[in-house]
Order: structure tokens, then sequence, then C-alpha cells
């Protein structure tokens, strides 16, 4: 599979706000000035509580919403709309369901107009995410750990710089979760595509990321980085994991018995 | 049997009263009839008659051919209750017209007159079917054609939906039927017209249904779609359009029925030939028998183009197999 050079992110002082449903004419802030950046083929997490802006930062990085003021950059290239060097893998894993998997996963070629040149890597896409058996089945009869990574095959299957991921396993159960974080820990390897994975949980973060960006609500702000320099695979029960986690819990002011247990 | 043998086996043929139930309500309704046909000419009790020893001829032979074949068995299973019913339903109906002449003649018939007036002018009958048939298809195919259209237009652009959607909904509400007196004036000739207003009957709810199921594409499968790199045709084609089929065969069937009830009162006012022009026909001469054997046609007719539409959707919606429920 050709490796494709992967871009980093970069963004300058970020604001986006949102107009109040309830009151006209005044605006919430969602994002009051975002600055970070995120080298080639670095595997970054988003975590912070819900609400505080995560999903619409990658909204804006996607291209599917513009941001008020600042300006997001990926590689030298300022982001004005959304384009298929962005792949975005949702929570649900919205597969067409009129699409097989075949079909669905094809998806991004046709879009682009290159399914003709390129159908052979369909079916490299189909084994890197063990799919090939089910490839003229219809997404109803698939369980939601083949759904998404059928989704994640159809957002890589274009060579993405970057891979935007919001929540993406925030819908499975707690093994099919914990598989699905080593398939893609596995497809990155594989890829080195810059990843940002949006998350609300945080061993999630710590099991799989390079770097942790801690968001605060209201608005929503950058608030802390973290480096996670453990080697990988990760032990989830290890003491650095543990101490890790304490000291995340504590930032978002959740510390108590968690933060006790790992010292 | 072995003892282990799977319990919910079928067996391997119908329960007897199951196999012998249509010939037993032939019978019946013959010998219903017998004795009721004694006054009704030679006739039209004969057609009805042999009718009847055919049926249970080959219901005979199927409940035979039933043990050989498992397919035919499974479907008997499932039409047998109905095929009984239905032709215990013609003995009641020879009881109560021809029988105990409950109903006033010469409005409601005996089957065996109606079934005579099928046979005796199955010419005509089958050429007013194929007028009804060409009109029909012609008409709504032209109306599907520009519903689609029109309905993805208004969908899609809020340009097109502020100036589209008032005059869909003003003037969509009003029945077909109600512009025949303009249409005949304007048409160039009757068939125009009635063409026309089928056409107008089955635009307006396939126009709503596709216009409401294209702006309702869940917004995500059309970020999923931006973000593969799609251009504005494959939002469209490629994503709009499919995710609003549901949609849009709801109103396929809503104009369906519409281009029904449109031409039979285009047949029967304006066009010269048809089913409808049929009914009024025979009407007017007071031929009530032909006017029952054209409205079985029409039954037959109109369910089974019905029918068809029903198996189009199936294979168009294979992949929601399994939620949909109707």
């Amino acid at each position: 599979m050709p490796n494709v050079a992967a871009s980093g992110v970069r963004a300058d002082g970020v604001c986006k706000s949102f107009p109040v449903p309830d009151a006209p004419g005044t605006n919430r802030m969602a994002l009051g000035g975002i600055s970070f950046s995120i080298a080639a083929g670095e595997l970054v997490s988003l975590v912070g509580p819900s609400g505080c802006g995560k999903s619409t930062l990658l909204r804006l990085i996607a291209g599917l919403d513009v941001s008020d003021s600042g300006e997001l950059f990926v590689g030298n290239e300022k982001i004005a709309g959304p384009n298929a060097e962005r792949g975005l893998v949702f929570q649900d894993p919205n597969l067409f369901p009129w699409l097989t998997v075949r079909r669905n996963i094809e998806a991004g070629l046709v879009a682009r107009g290159v399914l003709h040149e390129k159908r052979s890597e369909v079916r490299e896409f189909m084994r890197l995410v063990g799919l090939e058996a089910f490839a003229n089945s219809y997404p109803h009869h698939l369980s939601g750990g083949m759904s998404q990574r059928v989704a994640l095959a159809r957002a890589l299957i274009n060579h993405p710089k970057v891979l935007l991921l919001d929540e993406p396993l925030g819908a499975l159960d707690a093994f099919t979760r914990m598989r699905m974080q080593d398939e893609v820990l596995r497809l990155w390897e594989n890829r080195r595509t810059t990843m940002l994975l949006v998350t609300h949980d945080i061993d999630e973060a710590i099991y799989m990321s390079d770097r942790i960006l801690i968001m605060t609500p209201a608005p929503g702000r950058i608030d802390r980085e973290i480096d996670i320099d453990l080697a990988r695979p990760r032990d989830r029960t290890g003491d650095s994991f543990l101490h890790f986690r304490g000291e995340i819990l504590g930032h978002l002011h959740f510390a108590g018995n968690t933060a006790e247990i790992s010292v | 049997m072995d003892a282990d043998a799977p319990v919910n086996d079928k067996p391997s043929t119908l329960p007897w009263l199951m196999q012998f139930a249509v010939p037993l309500a032939a019978l019946v309704t013959f010998g219903v009839h017998w004795p009721i046909s004694k006054k009704a000419p030679a006739v039209e009790t004969h057609s009805y008659m042999l009718l009847f020893w055919e049926i249970i001829a080959v219901s005979i032979v199927l409940a035979i051919a039933q043990r050989f074949w498992p397919a035919l068995r499974h479907w008997m299973r499932h039409m047998w209750p109905i095929f009984t019913a239905a032709i215990l339903s013609f003995g009641v109906w020879d009881v109560i017209t021809a029988g105990l002449h409950l109903l006033p003649l010469p409005y409601f018939p005996a089957p065996a007159a109606v079934l005579r007036s099928l046979i005796s002018d199955r010419a005509l009958l089958a050429d007013s079917t194929l007028h009804s048939l060409v009109l029909l298809l012609s008409g709504y195919t032209l109306g599907v054609i520009i519903g689609l259209v029109s309905g993805v237009c208004i969908g899609w652009s809020s340009a097109m939906r502020y100036w589209g959607m008032p005059l869909l909904k003003v003037v969509g509400p009003i029945p077909a039927t109600a512009w025949i007196p303009l249409a005949m004036v304007v048409a160039p000739s009757s068939i125009v017209s009635a063409v026309g207003l089928i056409a107008l009957a089955v635009w307006f709810p396939v126009t709503m249904l596709t216009a409401s199921g294209i702006s309702n594409t869940r917004a995500s499968y059309l970020d999923v779609a931006r973000t593969l790199g799609a251009g504005r045709l494959y939002l469209i084609f490629r994503v709009a359009i499919p995710a609003a089929i549901p949609n849009i065969f709801i109103g396929l069937f809503m104009g369906l029925g519409a281009s029904f009830l449109t031409l039979v009162v285009a047949e029967s006012v304006g066009v010269k030939s048809g089913l409808g022009w049929y009914v009024s026909w025979a009407q007017g001469w007071a031929e009530y028998g032909k006017v029952f054997a054209a409205l079985i046609i029409m039954a037959a007719f109109f369910s089974t183009v019905m029918t068809l539409l029903f198996k189009l959707r199936d294979r168009v919606l294979v992949w929601q197999k399994g939620t949909i429920k109707w």
C-alpha cells in the first residue's frame, strides 16, 4: 500500500460562536481562541467534558464549518472547505445504507472520479479491515464494530493526509472498543496518517495518543497539553498509565479516589 | 419417524381438509347454482358450470401435485383459504341475486350473467383495457418524470423551494379531475387532455414526497460525502436521491392511486375508449352484466399494476429489508 506523506495541522487563534436558539440575536462562544499544532504523522487526542467544543473544532478542521476568526492550516495550506485530504469518521458510522460494504468503501473513489484507476485498492482496504467476506452485505447486516471498520476503510481509501475521528468508538461496548483501539493503532502504524481523535474516554486517549490536548468549556479552550511518552503497546493497568489518568482527571476536576489510587 | 427428527419439520402433505377445500367450495357453489339456474337461460348457465368443473379439475390435480412439489404446497397453504372464501362468496352472490331476488334487477345481475358478458364482450373489453393501459402508462410516466425533477429541485435548492413550494401547495391539492372543463378546451384532443390530467394527478404527490425526502436527507450523510471529496452532483444523485427513495416510493404509490381515479373519470367524460368509457357506455344500455364485467377487469388490471410497483419497490429497496413495514 503506498504510503502518502502525512501533513501536520495548525490552529491559530480560532474562534467560533453559534446563535443561541432560545435568545435570538445573542451568540454563544463555542471556541474562544484555539491554538495548537500537530506534527505530521502524530496521533493526538482531544479530551474534555461534553459541550467544550471538541466536535466543533473537528468540523472546522474538516472544513464543514467556517470559523469566525483565526486560521487553520493543513501543512502549509489554509483550510477552505471540505476536501478528500481530510477524512472524517463520526461516532455513528454513517455508512450509506443503500450501498453494499464494497460500494461504501469505494464511495470516495467514485466521488473523486478515480474509481477506474484505483479499483484494485478497494480489495486491499477490505482486507486491511478484515471485511472481505462481507463485501456484498448491506450495512444493516453489520454489527457496530464492523460498521465502524467499514467507515474507517471508507475514509482511508482516499489516503487522507489527516484523519479526523469524532468519538469513533464511543458507541461500542467496552470489549469491542478495546479491540477497535488496537485496530485503529494498527492502521495508524501501518499508514502513519496524522490522526486527531476526539474522545471522552480518558483511558482511550492515554492508550492511543502521542499527545493529549485537554479542553475546557465555555468557551472552549485548550487548557493543557500532555505528552504520553510510553512505549506501545501500552499496559492499561501499569503505574505510569494510571499516573497519567490521575493527572488528567485532576485537571478536569474529577480527582478524588482515582487520583489517590494512581499515586 | 426418528425420535430425534426436528420437531418443526413441516409434514410432506397438506391436511385433507385444506387439500380439498377448493373443490369442495366449488361443489357447494355449484350445488347452490343448480336449483337456482333452472329458470335461467341455458347459455348463461353453461359457461358458469363449465368454469366450476374446471376449478374442480384443476384443484384436484394441484392437491395431488403438492405431495411432490414443496413450493406448490407452500403456496397452497397460503392461498387456499382465500380461494375457498372467494369461491364461496360467488355462491352467496348467486343466492342473493338469482336465488332470493333480494337485489333489484337489472342493476345486480347474477354471477353467471356477469361471466357471460365477460366472455361475449371479450374483444371490446380487451381493446378497452389496452387503451386504458396506454393512457395510464403515458400519463403516469409523464407525471413521475416531471414530479421527480420538480421534487428534486424543490427539495435541494432553497431558491426553488421559495418559489416552487407555494405553487405546489396552492395548485397541488386541487383534484386533477376538477381541471377537466378547462383541459378539454385547452388540449388539442381528448387523449392529450386525459394524459395531461393523469400526469397532473401524479405530479403532486410525487413532487411533494420527493421534495420532503430530499430535504430531509441526514446532514451527516452529506457531511461524510463532502469529506470524501464529493461534488454537488455526487451529493444530489448519489446521496440525497438514494436517501429519499423510500419517500419517493410513497409518492409513487399515492400518485398511482390518483392516476386510476383520474383515468376512469377522464375516460368516462372525454375519451371515447378505455374501461371508464366502457362502464358508462354499458350503463347507458342498461347492460349491468357488462358494467360488472368491466369492474372485474379494472380490479384485476389496477391491482396487477399496483403489485408490479410493489415488486419494483422490493427490488429497489433491498437495502432496507427488515425496516419497511408497508
